[in-house]
């Protein structure tokens, strides 16, 4: 338990710094959301006036702190883009990403377990060399590159998909999680592709150790050893890859929402980030720094069940 | 010299050649000899148009085809692969050198130093590593020694951490204990003594580095941040060409088959080296 | 043996895996059929609700197809739905299906009376009068009233103090209601071309929300909007005018403009503005590809206050350096109109085609130029280019191979639009530039005012006192030949001191699935979904 409210301090200090390097990083790229609102009608006087009523005039220092104390509060502050509340907003567009990033960590589970499993028994035969050259191709694919050519087969050559017909979980829900089954294919392909490699090498490293050898020596079937002794402890850095994988299926699937034409929380970000739209860069970004810390924080715990004895450092 | 030279002979215990590494080394020196035979000769100049060329397919004239512009798309990527891999090497020099430097010394001294880097070291692995070369990239701005620099100082994280830890692991082994009894100054028991014995994991992490930087920058370009025209890496290419998919597939192909080739030579020579040790 | 029997299970085990994984996909294949199938039943039930013979149509032509929603494509999401704060030319052209001012252009560019059903201008050009046509109505349903239109005009013309948000608008003095039906609006200085600024927007004064619940009189009203996804409209029943065709129209968000091709031949898309004449060439027999242009001067713009581009020889140097037709070629397959200055040819009257032959591609001719000019071995410079806008990326890089032959070094740079806009625009730090510039109505001062020394938004600092002086007899001129006269004297100061490299009026392609006929080109921005009608 000690151990714990360790880390959850910890972690909150993190969010902190990260609060402030966000807000700082972005205070110095250059353009402002003023100069985009008026485009090419911008004034020196138009864009002085809105910079004054927008509060951006205020030095660095007393922005970070009215943002930070109404962050805190729970009051994300309203989108210079859209003037609306940045957390309706975004808790719109949460669903589509989240239940992308859950479809795609079922399929790399269901993909990666069985063929690493598969592929560690049968060390050196010939399915595993496929296999395994299959998986290192998937991973030297980049996934904008495997998403372009699955629409091209899919959508145009078999016409199993409607390139780019993305339609709302609100409107039709079936619809929506059919139009994510691809995307979900090109982000898992990759990381299933890491998963079974690690899963492989894993299982392999732990049956060549002495309690494995006692285990047979005493009788138990190869099956009951494996299941019961060897993933037991082979899972616990795999569980750790999935656990990062989880965070980068949710807050970095960007690429894969641009090649879709997925209107997600990446897409949001992408654009904000562009658009100089800060109070919506800065809530996405400290969600995602939360939810990854917090998956982090997750893994941590499930490795002490799995073993007690695990002195984790730090 | 010698040693890397005996990887490629049959392992005396196993009796099994490297194949991983044999792969690696014939794909990525196949890349590299082209790219340096290039910077003297390309069959076309990269940059050359011809109106009356646009988006042709596979022929002996233009073994890869020409582009929109009816410029050689060989000679472009040989051009590009050039850009990709001078972005991939300073990307990794940066991640790499500062990483080690950083992890080197919190993890030696530890303390306060320690506690803060790490929490640093954290809030940016917190984010997925596109993200966080996005926000660097929009921080220095479009080009490529920015995107370089951008996607060198995200990798630093990774690189920190890895370091610190092996250098944990090191620090209270009995050498650098006698190290220290012999009044060896700090820094020379961490870049002499300790450095020296984590060179194989550097290595094989280097290799992954390249691989990651690759991948990194491929995203960017298709996300329309990365280096500019008219000498485009890779990626960039790739990117316009996506455009040209229903008309000319073999643009798309010729310039995704290379990519595809360039991050498989680094990941089979990463993992060769991690079979060897 | 045992060993084996466990090979032999596993692998049984792998092929259920996969077995159940096929099948889920198939699965959902064939529920993909069964729900099209349901859409369309849906859909001719609803047609023919409204129109019995429109249905007949859809269902002679193909049991799928429902002609009263068509989705559109844009390629951003619009910057704002209140139209006085909507600047870029992408939102400004879907808005006016929602907004209409007291006049509103026609596809021919003639101001036609919208919301005001008469107008007068007295004979000075200061005092314009606007009688309000009856039965106007908002989206609301409630009727436009006189201070509806007081309301708007002076929201845009900042007479509470604040900075105008049209800085043309600056020339008004007064707004009066002169009855329940008249305006009466008086101009500080006399311009005959002011009504042109009165397409601007009439929104009811009451509404508090006009950005979360726009409200205006045009043929469209605004449903409903996801941010960075879509945004819904359907057509306005109680419209005054002509009524639209098509029921609902949805803006899809495209964000990535490479999909588009896939997105309209999978059929999420129907309608696109502005493919490049490369996507043109990849899209099938379903398609009608309407060609116009996009009303802009496309040229490399060059800063008039930096060296090499303040001695007039450098710039006339660089204008016979390139061919435009050389660059149209590469950019647009040879399409586009060739332009000698800021001026384009739909703007008719104004236009002087001559222009165009001030400068002829002459190598010879730019070298000995920049000998001259102290430059005989050329030199070295940088094109900014906004990465968003691919045909002027395309065309900078065709520059910069003109520009080696007479032995000037150009590099591209591109940044995003937003640091474009700060950097180039706004603070005028950069060398040169390619970009289009748009005309926000359809006058020539629109165009030409940027260009007076002292214009805020002069961003080439251009600065020539003949400009000035013939601009300022343009402005104030009341007499429309003398009007024309000066104004195109100004273009031809323009081009002879060669204030930017002049290339092309673009060409706009707009892909429109054949189920759908009728788009309309304008002279300036504007996508009149209106006038779109079922093909049959």
């Amino acid at each position: 338990m000690r151990y714990i409210m360790k880390k959850v301090l910890s972690m909150a200090l993190t969010l902190f710094v990260v609060s402030i390097c966000v807000f700082f990083a972005f205070s110095l790229i250059p353009g402002d959301p003023v100069t985009r609102m008026f485009g090419t009608q911008a004034t020196p006087e138009l864009i002085e006036q809105y910079r004054q009523k927008m509060g951006l005039n205020d030095p660095l220092i007393v922005r970070y702190f009215r943002w930070f104390t109404s962050f805190i509060q729970g009051d994300f502050g309203t989108s210079y883009d859209y003037k609306v509340p940045v957390a309706g907003m975004i808790a719109e567009k949460i669903p589509i990403t989240l239940t992308l990033a859950i479809m795609s960590f079922v399929m790399m589970v269901i993909i990666s377990i069985p063929i690493g499993i598969y592929t560690a028994k049968h060390e050196n035969g010939i399915a595993d060399h496929i296999l395994t050259v299959i998986n290192q191709i998937i991973m030297a694919i980049p996934p904008f590159f495997s998403g372009i050519i699955m629409t091209f087969i899919f959508g145009i050559v078999f016409k199993l998909f409607k390139p780019g017909g993305f339609v709302s979980y609100t409107k039709d829900f079936w619809g929506f999680i059919e139009y994510l089954i691809l995307p979900a294919v090109a982000i898992a392909l990759p990381k299933a592709a890491m998963a079974t490699k690690l899963l492989r090498g894993s299982v392999i490293d732990e049956a060549a150790k002495d309690y494995t050898r006692t285990a047979y020596s005493r009788g138990n079937t190869t099956n009951g050893v494996l299941y019961l002794h060897v993933l037991k402890n082979a899972m616990i850095p795999v569980i750790t890859f999935m656990g990062m994988a989880l965070a980068d299926m949710v807050a970095g699937s960007i690429v894969i929402e641009q090649v879709f034409g997925i209107p997600g929380i990446s897409r949001i970000l992408l654009t904000s980030i562009n658009n100089r739209d800060y109070p919506v860069v800065e809530t996405i970004i400290m969600g995602i720094a939360t939810m990854v810390l917090v998956i982090n924080l997750l893994v941590d715990i499930i490795y002490r069940i799995i073993d007690p004895r695990i002195e984790v450092e730090d | 010299m010698k040693k890397f030279l005996s990887m490629f002979k049959k392992n005396k215990a196993t009796g099994k050649r490297n194949t991983y590494l044999i792969m690696g080394t014939i794909i990525t020196g196949l890349i590299v000899i082209i790219v340096l035979v290039g910077l003297f000769y390309t069959p076309y100049s990269p940059t050359k148009m011809d109106s009356s060329a646009k988006l042709q397919g596979f022929s002996f004239k233009h073994i890869m085809g020409t582009d929109h512009m009816g410029r050689d798309v060989f000679s472009r990527v040989v051009y590009g692969s050039r850009i990709t891999l001078a972005i991939a090497t300073f990307t990794v020099l940066i991640g790499a050198g500062l990483g080690t430097i950083i992890g080197a010394i919190t993890g030696y001294f530890g303390g306060i130093l320690d506690e803060f880097t790490m929490r640093v070291v954290d809030a940016m692995l917190a984010f997925p590593s596109i993200l966080l070369s996005l926000v660097f990239v929009s921080l220095f701005g479009t080009g490529t020694y920015q995107v370089a620099i951008a996607l060198g100082i995200s990798f630093v994280p990774s690189f920190a951490r890895i370091v610190r830890g092996e250098v944990l692991r090191c620090k209270n082994m009995d050498y650098v204990e006698v190290a220290r009894l012999q009044g060896v100054s700090d820094l020379r028991i961490i870049f002499v003594h300790i450095l020296p014995n984590i060179t194989g994991v550097l290595v094989s992490t280097i290799m992954i580095g390249f691989n990651n930087a690759v991948l990194a920058e491929a995203g960017l370009s298709f996300l329309g941040i990365g280096s500019q025209p008219p000498y485009a890496s890779l990626g960039n290419m790739l990117s316009d060409a996506q455009s040209y998919l229903f008309s000319r597939p073999s643009y798309v192909l010729g310039i995704g088959a290379t990519i595809v080739l360039m991050v498989l030579g680094f990941s089979f020579l990463s993992e060769g080296m991690k079979r060897w040790k | 043996m045992m060993k084996k029997s466990f090979e032999r299970r596993s692998l049984s085990a792998l092929l259920v895996v996969l077995s159940t994984l096929t099948l889920t996909l198939s699965g959902c294949s064939s529920k993909k059929a069964e729900d099209s199938g349901t859409v369309a039943n849906e859909q001719t039930e609803s047609a023919s609700q409204e129109d019995g013979s429109q249905a007949e149509d859809a269902q002679a032509q193909s049991s799928t197809e429902d002609l009263s929603k068509i989705v559109v494509g844009i390629p951003q999401d619009i910057d704002s739905m209140d139209p006085h704060m909507a600047t870029s030319a992408g939102s400004r052209e879907v808005l006016f299906n929602v907004f209409e001012g007291l006049v509103k252009p026609d596809s021919d560019g003639n101001l036609l009376p919208a919301v005001a059903s008469d107008y007068t201008i007295s004979d000075d050009g200061k005092v314009y009068t606007f009688t309000l046509r009856d039965g106007v109505k908002f989206h609301d349903g409630s009727e436009v009233t006189a201070e509806d239109v007081k309301y708007s005009i002076e929201r845009n013309a900042g007479t509470d103090g604040t900075d105008p948000l049209i800085s043309a608008f600056s020339n008004i003095e007064s707004v009066e209601i002169a009855d329940e039906k008249t305006i009466v609006m008086t101009l500080k200085e006399s311009n005959t071309e002011f009504l042109a600024y009165m397409t601007v927007a009439i929104i009811p004064a009451s509404n508090t929300d006009t950005e979360g619940n726009p409200i205006g009189t045009g043929p469209y009203k605004f449903v409903s909007r996801s941010p960075q996804e879509n945004i819904v409209l359907e057509s306005f029943d109680d419209y005054w005018g002509e009524k639209a065709y098509i029921k609902d129209v949805t803006l899809k968000i495209e964000a990535n403009s490479d999909s588009v091709v896939m997105d309209l031949e999978g059929g999420s898309i129907d309608m696109y503005a502005r493919v490049t004449s490369n996507q043109v060439s990849q899209l099938s027999d379903n398609f009608a590809v309407y060609e116009g242009t996009m009303n802009l001067v496309q040229a490399l713009y060059l800063n008039n206050n930096v060296e090499p581009f303040n001695n007039e020889l450098v710039r006339q140097a660089l204008c016979y350096a390139i061919d435009p037709q050389t660059i149209m070629d590469f950019v647009s397959d040879g399409k586009g109109v060739e332009i000698g200055s800021s001026m384009f040819p739909s703007f008719g009257k104004y236009f002087d085609a001559s222009l165009n032959d001030t400068y002829n591609q002459d190598i010879d001719k730019a070298k000995e130029l920049l000998a001259e000019a102290g430059y005989p071995n050329g030199f070295d410079f940088t094109i900014t280019v906004p990465s968003n806008y691919t045909q002027h990326v395309d065309t900078a890089q065709v520059l910069v191979e003109e520009f080696k032959e007479i032995g000037v070094n150009a590099t591209i740079q591109e940044v995003e639009w937003n640091s474009w806009l700060s950097d180039v625009y706004t603070n005028r730090e950069f060398e040169s530039t390619v970009i289009g510039v748009d005309a926000s109505t359809l006058t020539a001062y629109a165009l030409l005012s940027r260009f007076r020394s002292d214009a805020s938004n002069n961003f080439i600092n251009f600065n020539n006192a003949d400009y000035d002086a013939a601009f300022d007899a343009a402005v104030s001129a009341t007499d429309d030949a003398e009007k024309v006269e000066k104004y195109k004297e100004c273009e031809k100061i323009l081009s002879e001191s060669a204030a930017n490299v002049y290339i092309q009026d673009l060409p706009e392609f707009v892909v429109l699935n054949k189920k759908f006929t009728g788009y309309t080109f304008y002279p300036l921005y504007a996508q009149d979904f209106a006038k779109i009608k079922p093909a049959q």
